[in-house]
């Protein structure tokens, strides 16, 4: 595009100045919503403001990698909710995306059973709704499995039931050492555990969203001109490294982009974790929000939370994605 | 659950961007125009609010809101309930979407205070305690250190027990679900090993359950649970009819009125006490902005606040709880209200 002066009487100037107008109009609506709700919020005597953030909380969180207690604050609180969106998410992007990648090369195959299974696998997780397999999940774990005080045990040291998983935690105490779950009559306590909450939600998001990306990933091999497969069979390229030289690398292209979607949908998907009791950031900011009253403030936080934490994610796959895009000649 | 979400940020949205609702004088003029009192209660909590196999709503809160409706209606059976979970509730009183909260929620300052609610009157003196099943032979909650413990989101709930395994010194794993079902199908399924909330929740919970006796609730009371109505600031009439309609239940039962014989009471008694309430010698109404039978309605409808007890939540209910606290002063209990005159 040329750069366009800044006059009425050339194109560019007068899309500029529209833009202009616009951009001031969409700040004067803002402004607007924003000073008659605080308006709505005093006449209808509700406490507004983000001083409540460095009041002490006064719940319980019930898990998660930041310390915190009912005596810290509200803030802190919100950072451990965050640490637990994060955490769940990672591990979902992590464990989705080669499952996904498998199932969906899986429907490619010649392999008559396997296509069917794979196909299964995504026309199932694709077209039930997330809330009710989840709920699928955590009654498995919660009704099946025994309780907590006599506990499946898997390996040695490896406890499975109705309290969660529970695994030697290494620790570094006087040299490597190893913090061994005990069980006593409330349960197994001590070394590493993982609530069956965590669990489900983490099994939900897996494997409903390995569906998507394996879909994602079916289009993008198929997207690769037929020619390409041909051409390498003819030279004499094994199946093998017809896929890991030939598809895959042009394939890359056209799977990234979507399936940098299907990483922020599995980030925002698990705000569901309250309807299964996973003290995520949305959880968090609902019992903050009842708590403390501030309503307004813990729903504009969740969102300034979700959108940093995705576009920081966008970036990420947008900076890998300009690595794997082949330049077109 | 997703859909509660949603609820309470719709609710949040219209809060905001409606013109205010609560002016003085507006709500009632809103439910005589309506035709009916809009009443948000528990989505289930039995003996409190929770719907019958008819669809009929039946309990101590619902039975406030039938009365609202006899006094400003002239009949109980206009009302329509909006039932809500823990997290919902305010959002929907401060939004405009029910006239009343009547919902077993706890007054406290807090929420008196911030939330743009006041609480009209105390309907049920509760504190909170501890579930267990009986195989885990526990008889205290003070055997609790290291317990796992599911409470519901959004509740006082939440945070008195966190006081109160701090106070003993003593850590717990909290699991927090929002909404009553959730929560309960967890616990009964055996994923926590305690479950605290009011001891009148915990008496009507165990109802829902196939073997009662599998359960018991520990003595320990951790907390003052004071229950009541609540409506949305800034209109005072409102308020007092709410309040006042509370209170003539009260004074109706200390009166020794009773639903089955009012009418009898109404043409033949001559204590001062009964010929004001029932609106035969003087009109109280129209201070309130009603007319002279109110509260003659309100009992010959719904009943006393001890009928509406008995019939919700007394002996040969499957609440089957004691009126203990919740007896008049002048029996030894707590309730008390001032002259209705
Ligand atoms: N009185 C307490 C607790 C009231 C409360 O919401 N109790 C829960 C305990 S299970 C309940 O009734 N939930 C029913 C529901 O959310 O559907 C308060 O006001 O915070």
């Amino acid at each position: 595009m040329k750069r366009g002066r800044l006059s009425w009487s050339t194109r560019s100037g007068r899309a500029l100045a529209w833009q202009a107008a616009l951009l001031l109009l969409l700040v004067l609506c803002g402004w607007a919503l924003a000073s008659h709700a605080a308006g709505s919020l005093a006449e209808r005597q509700i406490r507004t403001g983000f001083g409540f953030l460095g009041q002490r909380a006064g719940f319980d969180i019930g898990e998660g990698p930041v310390p915190y207690g009912p005596a810290d604050s509200y803030l802190r609180a919100f950072a451990a909710g965050l640490a637990n969106t994060l955490r769940v998410s990672l591990l979902g992007i992590l464990l989705a995306t080669p499952l996904g990648a498998l199932v969906g090369l899986g429907r490619l195959s010649r392999n008559l059973l396997l296509r069917g299974l794979c196909g299964a696998w995504v026309e199932v997780l694709r077209n039930v709704p997330l809330v009710i397999q989840l709920f699928a999940w955590y009654l498995a774990i919660t009704e099946l499995l025994p309780e907590a005080a006599s506990p499946l045990l898997l390996a040695p040291h490896v406890f499975l039931s109705k309290g969660g998983l529970q695994l030697p935690l290494p620790a570094l105490a006087g040299g490597l050492s190893l913090e061994l779950p005990e069980v006593t009559a409330f349960g197994v306590q001590g070394g590493l555990s993982l609530t069956p909450e965590f669990l489900a939600l983490l099994a939900g998001l897996t494997t409903a969203t390995s569906a998507s990306i394996a879909e994602v990933v079916r289009a993008g091999v198929l997207a690769v001109p037929r020619g390409q497969a041909e051409a390498a069979l003819a030279l004499g390229l094994s199946r093998r490294q017809l896929v890991r030289k030939v598809l895959l690398p042009q394939a890359l292209r056209v799977i990234v982009p979507p399936l940098t979607s299907q990483y922020l949908n599995l980030t925002k998907n698990s705000s569901l974790a309250v309807a299964i009791g996973y003290p995520d950031v949305v959880s968090i900011a609902n019992t903050a929000i009842n708590q403390s009253g501030q309503a307004l403030e813990c729903i504009l936080l969740i969102m300034a939370v979700y959108l940093t934490v995705n576009l920081c994610t966008a970036l990420l796959m947008n900076l890998y994605n300009r690595r794997v895009a082949l330049v077109e000649r | 659950m997703a859909s509660a979400r949603l609820t309470s940020l719709a609710a949040l949205a219209a809060l905001l961007l409606t013109p205010s609702a609560a002016l003085a004088g507006k709500t009632l003029d809103a439910v005589k125009a309506r035709g009916e009192v809009v009443c948000g209660v528990n989505t289930s909590a039995p003996g409190f609010s929770s719907a019958d196999s008819q669809g009929r709503w039946q309990g101590l809160d619902v039975d406030t809101c039938r009365a609202v409706a006899a006094a400003v209606l002239g009949d109980a059976a206009k009302v329509k309930f909006v039932p809500l979970n823990s997290q919902q509730r305010f959002a929907a009183l401060q939004a405009g979407e029910i006239d009343v909260l009547s919902r077993n929620t706890t007054w406290s300052l807090t929420r008196d205070a911030s939330l743009g609610i006041v609480f009209t009157h105390i309907n049920y003196f509760d504190g909170q305690g501890f579930m267990v099943p009986k195989k885990l032979k526990v008889d205290s909650a003070r055997k609790l250190g290291g317990a796992t413990v599911c409470v519901q989101a959004g509740t006082t709930s939440e945070k008195n027990v966190a006081d109160f395994f701090a106070a003993n010194g003593q850590k717990y794993k909290s699991v927090v679900f929002d909404t009553a079902e959730a929560i309960q199908s967890a616990f009964f399924s055996g994923r926590c090993q305690a479950y605290t909330t009011d001891m009148s929740d915990l008496a009507g919970a165990r109802t829902k359950v196939a073997r009662p006796a599998d359960w018991v609730i520990l003595p320990e009371v951790i907390s003052k649970e004071p229950l009541g109505p609540s409506v949305r600031r800034g209109d005072d009439e409102w308020f007092a009819i709410v309040k006042w309609v509370g209170y003539a239940m009260l004074e109706a039962e200390e009166a020794g009125l009773t639903q089955a014989s009012v009418d009898r009471q109404k043409a033949e008694s001559k204590d001062p006490v009964v010929q004001r309430l029932l609106g035969v010698s003087e009109d109280t109404g129209k201070l309130l902005g009603l007319d002279k039978e109110w509260a003659y309605r309100v009992v010959k409808q719904v009943g006393t606040y001890g009928e509406s007890f008995d019939r919700n939540l007394g002996p040969g209910t499957p609440s089957n709880l004691p009126r203990g606290a919740n007896r008049l002063w002048s029996k030894g209990g707590l309730m008390y209200a001032p002259p209705v005159r």
